[in-house]
């Protein structure tokens, strides 16, 4: 099960935080340090899955986004490194060529988009067209 | 007006410094603050919004916790959107407003616009609390039969998190998960296979109906595999690379113990192996999982050859990710089949060197598994050639593992002092103090080593005298008091094969030992070195004046310890008759007795022991004496028995040694209230007092003196205590707590019968409030025989996360037939010994 989902630039500065676990404010806080401190400067070349206390941390880095995932020690890490470029690719068909600035402005617009994704920690769509047809029909009676 | 989000969110960007970033926002929250005030719900969402963007930024928005709730009870989508995504945002299951957006929640469950059905489930699927699972269950059940496939899958998952949450309303999910099975949407399907290993993990009953479903599971798996292009699952030429990687997890809980079942799946499995290409990322994600789906089921042998040369594969690859899921798959099968992962050890002792701290962790873990009585001496060589080299973060685990598997493996005795005092040399910050205290053991029982370990720890400690760790000073002190003088001229055997000779004169030894003694910046590695002098003192007859001499000039030492004992020691040089006795060698130390008391938690009793035992030793008259004034010389509480069956020691001599000290002048030293002690009193008080072997001094001798050698640290020891009486059945609780581990307390309950009747049924549960763990063992029997008849006994094993601050209380419901009437009955336990 995923624990939390974060994006973060390379400054550290968190763009989009989701927990599946109930946590403090404080403690969220302290993971999103953590976990940016734990990767931001490895080695492009070293493996995209850092341990992070009694879990994992799968990441993949975008330009310089950080998508960061926590899921437990006994899930399958290379399906979730595919899930997180899929999210990427779902949202840069969504805001046509993402950049950190549409998530900047339209963050309300990407947890949405998450929530279409995964749900309470659990992958829920896998299919990029589904979800794209999905959130164009959600804007639509959004207007 | 207020301004908008757009805004806001700009303004945020412009500023330069926090300073100005704070000032926005508390701008914007008092403004935010009035508009929630007035009831402005014109832009409501809007408000609430920014509220979630002053949340992100990570300032205070709990005042606007309610609107969240109010935007969810509106009754438009956009509102009610933005309601539940600051649902979801700005509160989580533990905040008790939740609560009120019950109700909300189930109007919507049950709304006609699927759009706001989608809304609701998935707040419910991400912070549904127990008691909105519990009151929302039904209507996720007729959710999940909806005809809309969004809102099935969505129920689906929303499912999973009830029964995570409230296990008792499972049942009418359980046979309605394996339905969505036969969707055709493979969003369905993946939320569908989710809810259903939830359901298995939860209870595993139900793997055996759920076993009926595998040929099902397989045909999925088969068509995808068989499908050709789907644009719309297609990942990199493979279809839904997540929906086989699910299905495959399932199958393995599936396949686990059914040899049935297994077989079912083992065509699949094979071909899911052999025709998954592995040039990408997401068939590399199928092939692992398959492997770990073949490794973890009852699978034929064709199989598994298959699994592990796709590891084989993987390790070889040169995308890192690749390599470690190979290693963390080894890992895992190396209990299965030892003989296929020793081919790869090369590869991976290469990889515990690998740049990446992710894979060294992996690969330390696999060697830590792959080492044998075979192997051992070439991975020891490598993983001390690597703990040189090895980062600051990675060295204790490493560390430690090297000593486990020194002494687990270790094939002679030399080849283990040589290692260990490798990594003493390497690492010693990191080395336990237990595998100093083993390696004590196991030398003082291999006479033909003391010359050598005396030879060695010179070498050693005069190469790094410097900068040595405080584990390596101890050590080599110890053994250098113990052996130092075999070291020289004349008393020194002949070197070992390939070992380079030490030239070393008793001078150059008391030195190295003075210097110790006056520099080190460690109190310990002072008081350890004191005491080797004495003892050399009484082997060294040439350096006897000399070292009289360092230890006078020590009374004035500002270490307490040091000072404490220079006197005492001082006061023994005029004792001349009976020095060389109280300082004698150490009798070998019994390996059986202190493995035994190295893995047992009743330690606490081996160290009580010795006193009694030393009272005892009184009463049978002085021939045992000595042995116990032995044993208190020689600072160890715990080889009391091995010393006691050691042999004869001169008798008269000692007797007399002891009532000199209880008569002489030493016992002004003892100071308070020992020193009034009449002679007739059990001698071992002011023995122990002055010598530390006694918790009737002060903890820090206890350290220094006892516990190179001796047992852990003195732990206080409880009461037994009965916690239940009713129809003559009487239950006790033994307390003991594991070393090092304060938090954890060992329960052994003893249960007996007083009455004339047999006692049928018997059984006991307990509970403990949330923030303790509870293991209950089995109990050795459920009757208890009448009349006192022998007891029966249970362990239970409690951890306190909040030990010191709150004690420990159980709650019992004991359950027997008395005469073939059942009886329950339940007690709460509080009257339990405290510092538990």
């Amino acid at each position: 099960m995923i624990r939390f989902i974060l994006l973060q630039n390379r400054a550290g500065k968190t763009r989009l935080a989701k927990y599946y676990v109930p946590l403090d404010d404080g403690e969220k806080h302290g993971l999103e340090y953590d976990v940016h401190r734990l990767i931001a400067n490895r080695d492009p070349k070293f493996t995209n899955f850092v341990e992070f206390k009694t879990n994992k941390v799968i990441y993949r880095r975008y330009a310089g986004l950080f998508f960061s995932m926590c899921v437990d020690v006994t899930d399958n890490e290379l399906a979730y490194l595919e899930s997180v470029h899929l999210f990427v690719e779902i949202l840069d068909h969504y805001f046509s060529n993402v950049c950190e600035l549409d998530l900047v402005f339209n963050f309300h617009k990407v947890y949405l988009i998450l929530d279409e994704f995964i749900m309470g920690g659990e992958l829920q769509e896998t299919s990029k067209k589904v979800i794209l047809e999905r959130l164009a029909e959600l804007d639509k009676i959004e207007t | 007006m207020s301004i908008r989000l757009r805004e806001l969110i700009r303004a945020v960007r412009q500023c330069k410094t926090a300073a100005e970033e704070r000032n926005v926002v508390a701008k914007e929250s008092a403004a935010l603050r009035n508009a929630f005030k007035e009831q402005d719900t014109t832009y409501r969402h809007r408000n609430v919004a920014k509220l979630m963007y002053i949340h992100m930024l990570g300032h205070p928005t709990h005042f606007g916790q309610m609107e969240t709730l109010k935007l969810i009870a509106a009754n438009e989508f956009p509102e009610k959107r933005i309601g539940y995504l600051g649902l979801m945002i700005l509160l989580d299951e533990r905040q008790e407003v939740l609560m009120l957006v019950t109700n909300s929640l189930k109007n919507d469950l049950n709304s006609r616009n699927q759009y706001i059905v989608g809304l609701a489930l998935c707040a419910m699927g991400n912070i549904c609390s127990a008691e909105m699972a519990r009151d929302l269950a039904p209507e996720i059940e007729r959710l999940l039969q909806s005809t809309n496939s969004y809102i099935r899958k969505k129920a689906a998952l929303c499912a999973t998190r009830v029964v995570r949450k409230v296990p008792e309303v499972m049942e009418s999910f359980v046979e309605r998960a394996p339905t969505l099975l036969t969707d055709r949407h493979h969003g369905v399907l993946l939320c569908g296979v989710t809810l259903m290993m939830e359901i298995c993990d939860i209870e595993p009953a139900t793997l055996d109906t759920y076993r009926t479903h595998v040929p099902t599971l397989c045909k999925i798996l088969r068509s995808l595999l068989m499908s050709g292009f789907a644009p719309e699952h297609d990942v990199g030429g493979i279809t839904d690379p997540f929906l086989q990687v699910k299905i495959l997890r399932l199958l393995r809980l599936l396949g686990k113990g059914s040899a049935d079942a297994s077989d079912q799946m083992s065509d699949i499995l094979a071909q899911v192996a052999t025709n998954t290409e592995a040039n990408r990322n997401a068939g590399n994600a199928i092939l692992y999982e398959a492997v770990q789906t073949i490794m973890g089921t009852e699978s034929i042998g064709g199989l598994r050859v298959l699994a592990i040369n796709i590891l084989g594969r993987f390790l070889a690859n040169r995308d890192n990710n690749i390599r470690y899921v190979a290693l963390n798959t080894l890992a895992k099968v190396v209990a299965v089949d030892t003989q296929a992962v020793q081919r790869h050890r090369n590869t991976v002792v290469d990889c515990v060197k690998d740049a990446d701290v992710s894979i060294r962790r992996r690969a330390l873990e696999l060697v830590y598994a792959l080492v044998n009585e075979g192997n051992i001496k070439t991975l020891t060589k490598e993983l001390l050639d690597y703990l040189r080299i090895s980062d600051l973060e990675f060295k204790p685990d490493l560390t430690n593992k090297i000593c486990v598997l020194v002494q687990r493996y270790a094939p002679d005795k030399q080849w283990h002092l040589d290692s260990l005092l490798q990594v003493l040399v390497q690492a010693g910050a990191y080395v336990k103090e237990e595998v100093c205290r083993a390696l004590v053991v196991l030398i003082t029982n291999a006479p033909e080593l003391h010359a050598y370990v005396a030879r060695s720890m010179y070498r050693a400690l005069k190469a790094h005298q410097e900068q040595a760790e405080l584990m390596l000073v101890i050590t080599a002190t110890w053994f250098l008091g113990e052996y130092g003088e075999l070291l020289l001229p004349g008393r020194q055997g002949s070197p070992l094969p390939g070992e380079e000779a030490v030239s070393a004169s008793s001078d150059d030894l008391v030195s190295l030992l003075e210097a110790v003694l006056s520099k080190s910046k460690e109190a310990a590695a002072r008081e350890y070195a004191l005491t080797a002098l004495m003892k050399l003192a009484a082997r060294v007859p040439e350096q006897t004046q000399r070292i009289k001499a360092t230890i006078e000039r020590q009374t004035g030492s500002t270490f307490l310890e040091v000072q404490a004992r220079s006197c005492e020691y001082s006061k023994i040089f005029g004792l001349e008759a009976i020095r060389a006795q109280l300082l004698e060698h150490m009798p070998p130390l019994d390996e059986s007795t202190y493995s035994r008391n190295l893995g047992n938690p009743n330690v606490v009793d081996a160290a009580a022991a010795g006193p009694a035992q030393a009272q005892q030793a009184f009463a049978n008259g002085a021939a045992t004496k000595t042995d116990d004034i032995a044993d208190l010389l020689s600072m160890d509480v715990m080889a009391g028995p091995a010393a006691a069956s050691a042999g004869p020691a001169p008798t008269t001599s000692a007797v007399d040694m002891l009532n000199e000290l209880l008569a002489g002048d030493l016992l002004d030293l003892l100071g308070g209230p020992a020193a009034p002690a009449p002679a007739s009193m059990p001698a071992q008080d002011p023995l122990g007092g002055l010598f530390g072997s006694q918790p009737t001094t002060s903890a820090p001798a206890m350290d220094a003196f006892g516990d190179l050698m001796g047992s852990p640290a003195p732990q206080p020891s409880f009461p037994i205590t009965t916690v239940f009486e009713k129809d003559g059945i009487t239950v006790t609780f033994a307390f003991t707590k594991p070393p090092g581990q304060p938090s954890v307390t060992d329960i052994e309950a003893s249960y007996t019968n007083a009455s004339a009747a047999p006692v049928t049924d018997f059984t006991l549960q307990a509970a403990v409030p949330k923030f303790m763990q509870l293991k209950l063992d089995p109990a050795t029997g459920n009757a208890l025989q009448p009349n006192n008849g022998p007891s029966v006994t249970q362990a239970i094993h409690v951890n306190n996360t909040m030990h010191g601050q709150k004690p420990l209380v159980l709650r019992l419901r004991i359950a027997y037939s008395i005469n073939g009437q059942p009886t329950l009955e339940q007690v709460e336990v509080k009257n339990l010994p405290p510092g538990l």
